[in-house]
């Protein structure tokens, strides 16, 4: 099976208005069963393990999060929060169809609000996407913010 | 307008066992406590790991005050105002740097060694015959008033006069002794970039949610609750390998009991710690190969001892908290009544297995990143109190809990049932203390007043 680029750069399109309309559990289908969601807390950080990441986190914690977010007592969601994508045409890195391997680069700009305020970050995202049965399904993603050294209030959706 | 001018106004802001609201939404005490309980007391300041060569500098402040951190020609650590005593220019603005033998203000050229003291300035005979000399500003950056390296970790006084760090810390800093210990080596290493939490809330707030062990349970319930969901509809065996997340955030799910017995200690000058006899820490897996490293370097018993201590929370008034089973130091920086900046720090143990560095990272952004789902609901709760006291329903805000009805005494070290608000009450005693500490007394306020 062969993938296009057409087939990534609407991947990450769909990902991100998944993320914004809070379809989430149409999202936690994209992942693989070990699949990784990295937010760096150092510019250019290359462990994510062995020092600090604002996120590092597996399927669990993924779904711990997207969970939370219904709870009845979830109250820095009361009221909710809501986020927006505005996304460059993402660059296609690489398409390896032998390995069944893709990357894909997207700048973006990530706006989240709740109550009275709203907060911009610029952030690119990496995917590193697998073919599994058929389909494109993240194996990591990995968000960078532009000033991931400043100090930030609460980031409570997903970039 | 101001409000507060004597001791006796200082005073009466702290009973027993209630704080009138003013102490954490007060702009005028906000400068008090900089100006008096920032000075008097012992800050934390950073790790001597942060510069661990001869020259190297890391800037942060204390209290208000903007200071340098820097590494001595004699290996010493110094801690200076970071302020060029000519015009006042910042003499450092990256966080960390290397500044080689001396420091050279940008702005013109006056240069100082490391310890401050003025090198050179530029055309110099232009303060020939003006009196320069005999200025204070001549003799260079000013230090602060004292410094003390405690096992890597440095604290600052800024009044040139006052309690001593033994007399000041005393028991506490077993604590800082159990967290440096777990390394074999008997060393720690900072890790990473800090974490940097914009809360928008007293820093107060902050130091006493760390003893408040009524809180985990309610405040908490929808990450660690929902772990523990998440985890019985998955169906994974409980004696197995637990998922991250269960063996770091659902233990905040403790029953009421279980933080009633693991217990509170306080110690004099507004320290004190969570977690005597046991804490959410304990039940951690164990890592191969590191208790027999404790063993080689310390012997069974001395290894068993260390690592049987597992106290949650120790706060170091006013404003850091350290957790020695993981390494972790968190500092609540005031910005402004209602502003604090937390930073929160790593540590390695070194010569110890990565597995521990990895399990300390995971709780550094677990639990206390902006990301973090458990953080979240803290800063929601503290942030919906800073807003509330605005109220003018009721003035005081009560930390009543298992009060003893007399006077309490604070000058003892003391365990009591883990869910008193002791601590809390023996921070508001040593925070009278140390903003009184250096005010000139009442009749002299409202003499000069009149
Ligand atoms: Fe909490």
């Amino acid at each position: 099976m062969t993938v296009s680029k057409d087939d990534l750069i609407d991947f990450v399109y769909d990902e991100v208005r998944m993320l914004d309309e809070g379809r989430y559990d149409d999202w936690m289908a994209l992942w693989t069963a070990d699949g990784m969601y990295w937010m760096p807390l150092d510019w250019k950080q290359a462990d994510p393990i062995h020092e600090t990441s604002l996120m590092w986190e597996d399927q669990f914690m993924l779904r711990l999060r997207i969970e939370r977010l219904k709870g009845a007592r979830t109250f820095s969601q009361k009221p909710k929060s809501r986020c927006h994508h505005v996304i460059q045409r993402p660059y296609v890195d690489l398409i390896d169809d032998e390995a069944g391997k893709y990357v894909v680069t997207t700048q973006m700009h990530y706006v989240e609000t709740r109550l009275d305020d709203q907060f911009l970050l610029a952030v690119t995202a990496r995917h590193d996407l697998v073919l599994q049965d058929g389909a494109l399904k993240i194996a990591q993603k990995r968000v960078d913010i532009l000033n991931c050294d400043a100090a930030f209030g609460n980031i409570q959706l997903l970039p | 307008m101001t409000t507060y001018r004597t001791r006796n106004d200082i005073e009466a802001l702290v009973t027993p066992e209630q704080v009138h609201r003013d102490v954490y939404i007060s702009d005028e005490l906000f400068r008090l406590e900089m100006k008096h309980l920032f000075a008097n007391t012992w800050v934390f300041v950073g790790h001597d790991s942060q510069v661990p060569n001869k020259g190297d500098y890391y800037t942060t402040q204390i209290g208000d005050q903007p200071v340098i951190m820097v590494r001595h020609t004699d290996n010493e650590v110094k801690v200076l105002y970071n302020r060029c005593p000519h015009k006042g220019t910042k003499i450092a603005i990256d966080r960390n740097g290397n500044t080689g033998k001396f420091f050279r203000c940008p702005y013109h050229a006056w240069s100082f060694k490391t310890d401050g003291c003025l090198l050179a300035i530029p055309l110099k005979k232009g303060y020939a015959d003006t009196g320069f000399e005999k200025t204070e500003n001549s003799k260079g950056m000013k230090a602060v008033g004292a410094v003390m390296n405690y096992r890597g970790f440095v604290f600052a006084r800024l009044a040139e006069e006052g309690i001593g760090f033994e007399d000041y810390f005393g028991g506490s800093l077993s604590s800082f002794d159990n967290m440096v210990d777990r390394s074999p080596a008997g060393r720690l290493e900072v890790v990473g970039q800090p974490l940097r939490y914009m809360h928008k809330c007293n820093w107060k707030m902050l130091v006493e949610n760390q003893t408040d062990t009524c809180h985990p349970m309610v405040a908490h319930e929808s990450s660690a609750g929902t772990a523990v969901q998440i985890f019985e509809e998955l169906g994974l065996p409980k004696d197995g390998p637990k998922p991250p997340a269960m063996e770091i955030i659902a233990p905040f799910m403790s029953p009421y009991e279980f933080f009633e017995d693991m217990g509170i200690r306080t110690w004099p000058n507004g320290h004190g710690h969570t977690g005597v006899h046991h804490s959410i820490h304990s039940d951690y897996s164990a890592i191969p190969g590191y208790f027999e490293q404790m063993v080689e370097a310390y012997g069974e018993e001395k290894a068993k001892a260390i690592l049987g201590e597992n106290r949650h929370n120790t706060v170091y008034f006013p404003n850091i908290m350290i957790k020695g089973p993981i390494q972790q130091l968190r500092n609540f920086i005031p910005l402004g009544p209602d502003k604090t900046l937390v930073e929160s720090w790593i540590y390695r143990l070194v010569d110890a297995p990565d597995q521990l560095v990895a399990r300390t990272a995971m709780y550094n952004r677990m639990i206390n990143a902006p990301t973090s789902i458990v953080g979240h609901d803290d800063l929601e709760m503290y942030e919906r109190a800073q807003e509330g006291l605005a109220s003018d329903g009721l003035e005081w805000v009560n930390v009543q809990r298992l009060y003893p009805g007399d006077e309490e005494d604070f000058d003892h070290e003391a365990v009591e049932n883990g869910t008193t608000e002791r601590q809390m009450r023996n921070q508001f005693h040593a925070w009278v203390k140390f903003m009184i500490a250096t005010m000139p007394d009442d009749a002299a306020v409202l003499e000069a007043a009149e």
